[in-house]
Order: C-alpha cells, then structure tokens, then sequence
C-alpha cells in the first residue's frame, strides 16, 4: 500500500489541535511552536504532492479508500487531481503564514490555534475529497470553528453580528446543496457517494436542469457570488486577521472549488444550461464589487469587497465553460487566495500598531513599516492584474473564455481593472506615503521577524507565479481537460 | 563568447534585472556604493546593444537574433524577442539614455536603493516592449513600465506644488501628476488588451509574424456576429488609442505636462526620451502591419491629430512660464512630427515619399529621445540651484554661467532644428517625404515650425537674457563635472547625426523599406 499522504495532511491539522488543547494555557511558547511546526509539517506534505503530481497522466491521484459507512455507500475517499493540487498547496501556505503571524495573539491561543487547526482541517478534507458526503462533512468541520474564531477572538465592534451574518448565509447554503446532493443520490440509484460514479451517473438533462441553481448557488454562496456576497466584507472585518487570511484565502475558494466539482462536474448538462444567468451574477460581481471597494473608508473593507470583486472572475472562468476561462479560474484561485492572504496579514499589522483601520487616518507607514508597504504594493499589483504579477495569469485566460462566451460581457467587466487599479492605488499612498499623522509618530514599532519572512514568502509565490506561469498551469490545465470531457468536450 | 550571441537580448533585456537584485542586498546606508553599482551595470546593457549594433545586418529581411522560449503554454504565447533595424535603434537609445539619467540622479539623497532599484527595472521594462515578438510579451512589458515609473513620480517627484480637484480638495502635485498618468494609461491601454485578447481567440497565437500574415488574411465573413471590417475599425481604434496615448497624441496628452513637470529630473529625461517613444513604435510594430487597410482609411485623421500635435503643441509651450512645462509641450510639440510620418506612411504604403517620411520619423523618435532627455536635464541643473522653475524668476544668467548658458543654447537649438544638429535632418525627413502625401497638414504643421522657433528663444532669451537678475549673483554656481559629463553624450550625438546621420539613417531606411 502507498503512503497515505492525503489523509495525513487532512488529520495533522486536527490532531495538532487536540494535543495543542491538551497542552496547558499558559505554555504559550509551547503551544505556539506545536502549531507552527504542525503547519509547516502539512505545508511540506502538500509541496511535496504538488510536485509530484503527475500532469502527463492527470486525473486522479494519491487515491486512498477506506469504508466508512458501506450500506449507504459512504466512503473515506481521498484523491487530488490538476484543479485541487494548487489548492491543497495553497492551505498549506496560508496555514504557515497564518501561525506566522498570530504569534502575536495573546488571548487564549491554545484555543485560538486548535479552532483554527480543526477549521484546516475540514478546508483540506474538501479539497481532497471525491465522496459527496465526506466533502459536505468537511464543509460543516470548515464553517463551524469560523463562528466561534470570530466570535471570541474578533473586532468587538462588530463580531457578533458578523459571525452570526456569516454561519447562517453558509448553513443555509450547505443545506441547499446538501438537498441537491441527495436528491442525486436517490436519483443514480447507484447507492453511493462517490462523486466519479454519480459523474457516471448520466442523470437526464431534466433533472440537472432542476437541481444544478441548488447545487451551484448554494456552494457560490461561500464563493461571496452576487446577490449572496455581503456576508462576506463583514465577516472579513470582523475576524482576526489570520482568520480573515484563511477566510478570504482558503474559504471562499471552497465555496467556488465545490460549487465546480459538485455543480459543474457531476451536472453539466444543468450548468451548461444554466449558465448565461450565472456569468451574469458574477458580471455584477466583478464590477459592483470594485466600485463598492472603492469608495470605502475602511482599509480591512476594501479588501474584503475587493475579494467580492476577484471571486467574481473565478465564478465568470467557471461560467464560461471553456479551457481558458476554466484555467484562468483555477490559477485566480490560487493567486487570489495568497494575494489576500498577504493583504489581510500586512492590514492586520497596520491595525495592531495605529489601532486604526480609517484610511484617512492613516499615513507615512512605509518609513516604519517598509517591507509592509513593499508587500502591499505588490499585492495591488496582483490585484490589478499587471503583467508579470500571478494576478495577469490568471485574470487573462478568465477574459479569453468570456471572449469566446460573450464579447460585450468581456468589455464590460474590463472596466473593473481601472477601477480597481485607481482605488488601490491610492489606498496604498494614503496608508503608506505621505506625512504620518503625529500620534503615530516613534508609536509604531517594526514588525517582527515572522512577520517579514510571512510577507516575503507570499510576496514571491506571487511574483514567481507571474513571471513563470509554467509553475501551475499545467497542473490546472490537466484538471480542466477532465472537467471539460464531462461536459462533452469543448 | 557564443553564450553571449545567442542570448545577446535576454541578456541586455534582464541584465538591469539581475543588477537590481544585487543591489537590493547592498546596505542602503552606502549611498556611494548603491549609485556606482547602478551606473556601473547600466553600462553593461549600454556595451551590449553597441556590440549588438555593430553585429546586427541591416540589408537582411526579418529580425534577427530572435529568441524564444516557453512561457504561458496553455494559451500559446511564448516569449519570442528579436530585432529589426528599428526596435535596434530604440534598444540603443534605451540603453544609451539610462546611464545618462542614473548619472544624473547622482544628486538624489532620499532613499537611493529603491530609486536605483526603480530605475533599473524600468530599463528593463521599456527594453521589453521593444524587443517583444509576441503580442502578449508586448503586452506584460508596455503596462510593467508603468509600475516604476509611478513610484519615481510620487515618491521622488517635485515636492512643492498643489491640485486643487473636483470639490475643492487639495492634493500634492505630484501624486495627482502619477495617479492621472497611472490611470490614464491603463485606462487607454484597456481598449488595446481587449483587441488583444480577441487576437488571441480567434487564432489562438500571440506569435507576432503569425499574427501579421493570419489577421491580414481575414477579410471578408464575420466575428462575434459582425462584419470583419467593422470588427476590425474598431480594433484598429483601440490599438491607435492606447499607443496616442503614449506618444502623445492631441487630444489625449494631458497627462503629459502634469507628469513631465512632477517627475524627478531623470525621471522626466526618461519619460520624455524613451517612454513617449514605446506608443511611437507601437504604432509601427502593430498598428501600421496589422491595420494596413484601415491605417490608410484613417491617416487623414491621425494626420489631422498630428498637426494639431504640432500646432498647439507649439502654442501651449509658448505660453507657459513654468521652465520644466515649457520642454514638456515641447513633446507634444515633437512627437507631432512623428506621428504625421506615420500617417503619410499609411496613406501611401510602398512609395518612396512614404519610405522617406517614416524613416524620418523614427530617426526624429531617437532625436527627440537625444535632445528632449536633454532639455529635461538642463531644466533640472538650474533648478537644483535656484528651486525655482518660473521663467520669469530668471534673467540674465548667461554672464553668471557661462558654460551652462553654452549648452543650454545648443541643445535648444538642436531642439528648434538647425541645421546641422540632428533636429533638422529628422524633421526634414518627415517634412519632405509628407509633403506629396499630406499637402495641407504638412504645411500646417511647417508653420507650426515658427512656433517652435518662438518658444524655445523664450526661453533662451527668459533664462540667459536680459537684465541681470540681482537675486542669483553670487548664489548660484556653474554647471559642475558630473553634469557635463551627462550632457557630453547626448551632444556628441546630436552633432555627429546632424552632420553625419548616414550612419543611422542608413539602418533605419533599409528597415523600413523591407517593412513598408
């Protein structure tokens, strides 16, 4: 038998939770490096399967079946193929560099980094899974600790309404995908939840016409899709800011990354039908989202509707249903989910220092904060889409499938990059340029060496990524030559 | 030795790259090191493109030294670089002109890692987009530029000034000088990366000879449900647009003198000297092979956009009293000439006067790059002494700065167009190839020559002339060894093209005869 490398990354992130919770409170430095260590022992176990992910043969790989629940056809079943591979790596990294930075934390963090573990754990159990159940089990493992992380550990202005806001939009999506997914189970007869038999399943076109708006949206809800995305700034605002990291990071994409394997794979006639509707939501999306970021005065809520704005591409590339448009959405994915991570770790460090988010508050942080300020710039570099930055990688392959889709949909949604450019710009010389504002002055001390190694780690992944986009293409294009065999060959 | 052939532009290409990497682990206390690292390893794409000059065939069709290797698979693009004789010429220019702006920022105190650091990668991105031979490389370099060239702008710009904006907010000048460039040109460049993105549907290539001889087949049928001439119209509209923006073209040039004026002194020699110059050559290495038809449908049109260029180019300098907005409208001024080459080329593809006119045009590109970075430079030397820009603040400084004065005058007139200095062959050029072509433009814009006679005695005569200001006597100081050495470069080349220009025109003319 192989290594069982999937199931290890998925249940080290748990099991550290529990001897982190076992360890006693007051042993911060002990319960730190556990953390540290276990994230860093799953970042490498997921570099490793990334590497070694065989693109010529694609499909899926590192399988590992054990039963769980055989008379209703349940099964622990692991595999990752070109679509999930950089999403696997990318929790592993927004895991370290999440731990990186909450050293910091001082209330509580052995329960802190033990909802935070759990909540790792049930992202990497979606992304690996190929059984319908145990993907929905994981999702519920993945949203659940966010309420109580924010809740407890997040901005006392808004916290509570915030994670209220947040678990319920997501419960109540959940459960009308999980309605979809059983009614696919009954309708296959084929007594599983195995999501590559239901693939095979051939429902009629009738009965994915029907259920692919439940299975879809209620998975985009997560993916912050319009009109269902304003849980999503608010929650971002409130939570601490490795959760924020993990929550605009990881989350969000889950939502996206199920609403293709569940929505788009196993009914394609459905979404093939139901698309015109749905590139139109995520139109409203892109665009609206850049014109709200831009007009906020909260540094944390500009990122967050810029989130809403990004995740509007990833839904576009998966509406268009073409390879372009589906390669531009998985590498927006991964692109995206580090750029955010960066933003909200470099916010996150503003904050606990001005104790301030207001924009026009703020100023002249790059002289005591200068990687701070480099790493927020090339963030918004990757978030206007420059070339040469992952952003531009991702973001035009998306707009070469809305060309093939739809032209006027592609102008339209152009707009969105000038927009978004002007306004991070000048959140960015506000923040970071100009003349400080005297209260600040000699208060705000330089980060900290974890902080810094955070930073520059993202901030390359992000550069290497644009200037070699060879590093995760062809990983994303072998999971897109599946998906688009299940639609029928484009 | 054959290492360094093979790969002779990557390596003038990424050679400022690599230097800048090395710099940022200099310690940014050692102003002196961080300066001389940066001059030292622009030097070395500067011997580079002299050795690529000297290598290059001028008389053999197609690029040369082409290089090309993977890059973004999935969607076909590779990164595909090569040289004809006039992205060479650009690429000598380019790599001419950083030196001489790193020289002349040896006077920048403020946080000189990052701004060598800045400066470097923007040699990097202009040579890109001059060396691209695929449609999307083209692309990643034209808007990469715009990264440092932003920074220089906001954070080493001109530190007084004020922009009063819609609702009565003031902002610094310099940052609404580096947003409004920013975004004005992104905002043009939106227009290009949609028609590029069509390209690249419809034939699935960014490779550039594929794309010259595929799109110029499709003539007649449809795309995206309308009529291939209309797609194309617009096409051609959204490429004219993007690259007028740059050069730039009336009406699209009002970025210019707010960006020129707020910018560092290297940075406006840059700006000035090859930035303006990246929407010139995108005109002839897409527009005028990939729009044939449509270029010489419209070259009335862009013939008009040049005169006026020219016209109020001329008139706005005039009236200006601020020294540094003075040399900026000069640019509009200058560039005008460029472009109307470019339209009489258009009209007239294949005859002699069109071969004439364009050859005319990229020679005035490289000139305008010689005495523009020029001007720029001088209008930087004297307000580092008097820290003001007003003209009318000076007078008389002639007897007080003598050598100065001297340069001054030869590089205006180098400017102006006298005989003898390059200015005038290059304007000839374009004037004599446009006139059987474009009559009524062509003598527009001759009288817009007076005009550009007027402005730049304005301000010989404002600066040098007159009587003696009382106020500078004894406070301010000759122009010092470092900036005549800057200037030293720049004026060998303008003598020697003025007197001798075969050496240029001859790489220039056999390009453009095998391309047009």
């Amino acid at each position: 038998m192989q290594f069982p490398v999937l199931s290890i990354i998925v249940f080290t992130p748990m099991v550290a939770g529990l001897i982190i919770l076992l360890m006693k409170p007051d042993r911060k430095t002990e319960i730190r490096m556990t953390a540290l260590s276990a994230a860093a022992f799953a970042l490498l176990l997921s570099i490793w399967v990334y590497f070694s992910y065989d693109k010529i043969a694609a499909g899926y790989q590192f399988i590992e079946r054990y039963d769980w629940m055989p008379m209703l056809g349940i099964s622990l079943y692991f595999g990752v193929d070109g679509m999930s591979a950089p999403l696997v790596l990318l929790t592993g990294i927004v895991m370290v560099t999440g731990v990186m930075i909450s050293w910091g934390i001082d209330d509580r963090p052995r329960e802190f980094f033990a909802f935070l573990f759990i909540l790792a754990s049930g992202v990497f159990g979606v992304f690996v899974s190929l059984d319908l159940f145990m993907l929905f089990f994981f999702y519920e493992i993945a949203v659940f600790p966010m309420y109580l992380l924010i809740a407890i550990w997040g901005w006392i202005q808004t916290r509570e309404y915030a994670a209220m806001k947040l678990t319920l939009y997501l419960f109540i999506g959940s459960v009308v995908a999980l309605v979809g997914a059983l009614a696919m189970y009954w309708t296959s007869g084929a007594q599983t939840f195995d999501m590559l038999a239901l693939a095979a399943a051939n429902f009629s076109p009738e009965f994915q016409r029907l259920w692919f708006p439940f299975v879809f949206l209620g998975f985009a809800v997560l993916g912050g899709i319009f009109p269902f995305h304003n849980w999503s700034p608010d929650g971002h605002v409130a939570a601490p800011t490795a959760v924020s990291m993990f929550h605009a990071g990881v989350l969000m994409k889950l939502g996206a990354f199920a609403a293709l394997r569940v929505g788009i794979m196993l009914l394609p006639e459905g979404a093939k039908f139901h698309m015109p509707w749905i590139i139109f939501l995520a139109l409203i999306n892109i665009v609206y989202g850049a014109f709200i970021a831009m007009v906020q005065t909260d540094f944390k809520y500009v990122i967050g509707f810029s989130s809403v704005s990004h995740m509007g591409l990833v839904m576009i590339g998966f509406a268009t249903l073409t390879p372009e448009g589906l390669i531009g959405a998985g590498v927006q994915m991964f692109s995206h989910g580090v750029m955010t991570a960066l933003f909200f770790a470099a916010v996150g460090m503003v904050y606990d220092r001005a104790h301030t988010r207001e924009i026009p508050k703020l100023g002249g942080m790059a002289k005591p904060l200068p990687i701070v300020a480099v790493a927020v710039i090339i963030g918004s570099l990757v978030s206007m889409g420059m070339p040469g930055f992952s952003g531009f990688v991702a973001e035009f392959p998306i707009f070469m499938g809305i060309w093939k889709t739809q032209w006027l949909i592609a102008v339209i949604a152009a707009i969105s990059i000038v927009v978004t450019a002007a306004y991070v710009l000048l959140v960015v010389r506000r923040v970071f340029f100009g003349e400080m504002p005297a209260e600040f002055e000699g208060h705000i001390s330089p980060i900290n060496v974890l902080d810094k190694a955070a930073l520059v780690f993202l901030s390359s992944i992000m550069i290497g990524l644009g200037l070699f986009p060879a590093l995760m293409v062809p990983w994303v294009q072998s999971g897109v030559q599946y998906v688009l065999s299940l639609l029928g060959g484009v | 030795m054959d290492f360094i052939t093979d790969h002779l532009l990557s390596l003038i290409l990424f050679f400022p790259v690599f230097a800048s990497l090395v710099i940022l682990f200099l310690p940014k206390e050692q102003i002196k090191v961080v300066r001389w690292a940066a001059l030292l390893a622009s030097l070395v794409p500067l011997g580079l493109s002299i050795y690529l000059w000297f290598a290059f065939r001028p008389s053999m069709p197609g690029f040369q030294f082409e290089e090309r290797y993977v890059w973004y698979e999935a969607i076909n693009s590779t990164f595909h670089i090569g040289v004809d004789g006039l992205s060479l010429t650009m690429v000598l220019l380019t790599t001419l002109l950083t030196p001489v702006a790193l020289l002349a920022s040896f006077n920048i105190q403020d946080r000189v890692k990052p701004y060598m650091i800045l400066f470097l990668l923007l040699e990097t991105g202009m040579l890109g987009v001059f060396l691209a031979l695929d449609l999307l490389i083209f692309f990643v370099f034209w808007e990469i530029g715009l990264v440092p060239m932003y920074f220089l702008i906001n954070q080493w710009g001109s530190e007084k000034g004020e922009r009063v904006i819609w609702g009565g907010i003031k902002v610094q000048a310099r940052n609404y000088a580096s947003l409004k460039f920013m975004v004005y040109t992104m905002a043009g460049s939106l227009g290009l990366l949609l028609a590029i993105q069509m390209l690249g549907v419809l034939f699935g290539d960014y490779d550039l000879p594929v794309l010259y001889e595929k799109w110029n087949a499709l003539t007649s049928g449809t795309i995206l449900g309308l009529s291939v001439s209309t797609v194309k119209a617009v096409a051609f509209w959204a490429f004219v647009i993007a690259f007028a923006l740059k050069v730039p073209v009336w009406p699209f040039h009002t970025w210019l003198p707010d960006a020129h004026t707020e910018a560092p002194t290297a940075g406006s020699m840059i700006l000035a000297g090859v930035m303006l110059k990246l929407g010139a050559y995108g005109f002839l290495r897409l527009v005028l092979p990939l729009y044939p038809v449509e270029a010489q449908k419209y070259a009335g049109t862009l013939a008009f956009l040049a005169t006026m260029a020219i016209v109020f180019g001329a008139f706005a300098a005039y009236g200006q009293t601020d020294f540094k907005r003075l040399v900026a409208y000069s640019s509009v001024n200058h560039m005008g000439f460029v472009l109307l080459g470019i339209a009489a080329a258009a009209k007239a593809a294949g005859t002699l006067d069109a071969h004439i006119a364009l050859s005319g045009a990229v020679l005035q590109m490289f000139n305008h790059g010689l005495s523009a970075a020029g001007m720029f430079f001088l209008v930087g030397v004297i307000y580092d002494r008097t820290h003001t820009r007003n003209l009318n603040e000076y007078g008389g400084l002639f007897p007080l700065v003598p050598v100065y004065g001297g340069i001054l005058i030869f590089t205006s007139m180098a400017s102006l167009g006298l005989p003898g200095l390059n200015g005038f062959v290059s304007e000839f050029m374009v004037v004599r190839g446009t006139w059987p072509i474009l009559t009524v433009y062509t003598a527009i814009s001759m009288l817009g020559l007076f005009f550009t006679g007027a402005y730049i005695l304005k301000g010989i005569k404002q600066v040098l002339h007159g009587p003696v200001n009382k106020r500078w006597v004894d406070h301010i100081s000759e122009i010092n060894l470092r900036e005549v050495i800057v200037m030293v470069p720049l004026m060998v080349l303008i003598l020697v093209i003025g007197v001798y220009p075969a050496w240029i025109v001859d790489v220039i003319n056999k390009a453009v005869t095998m391309l047009f």
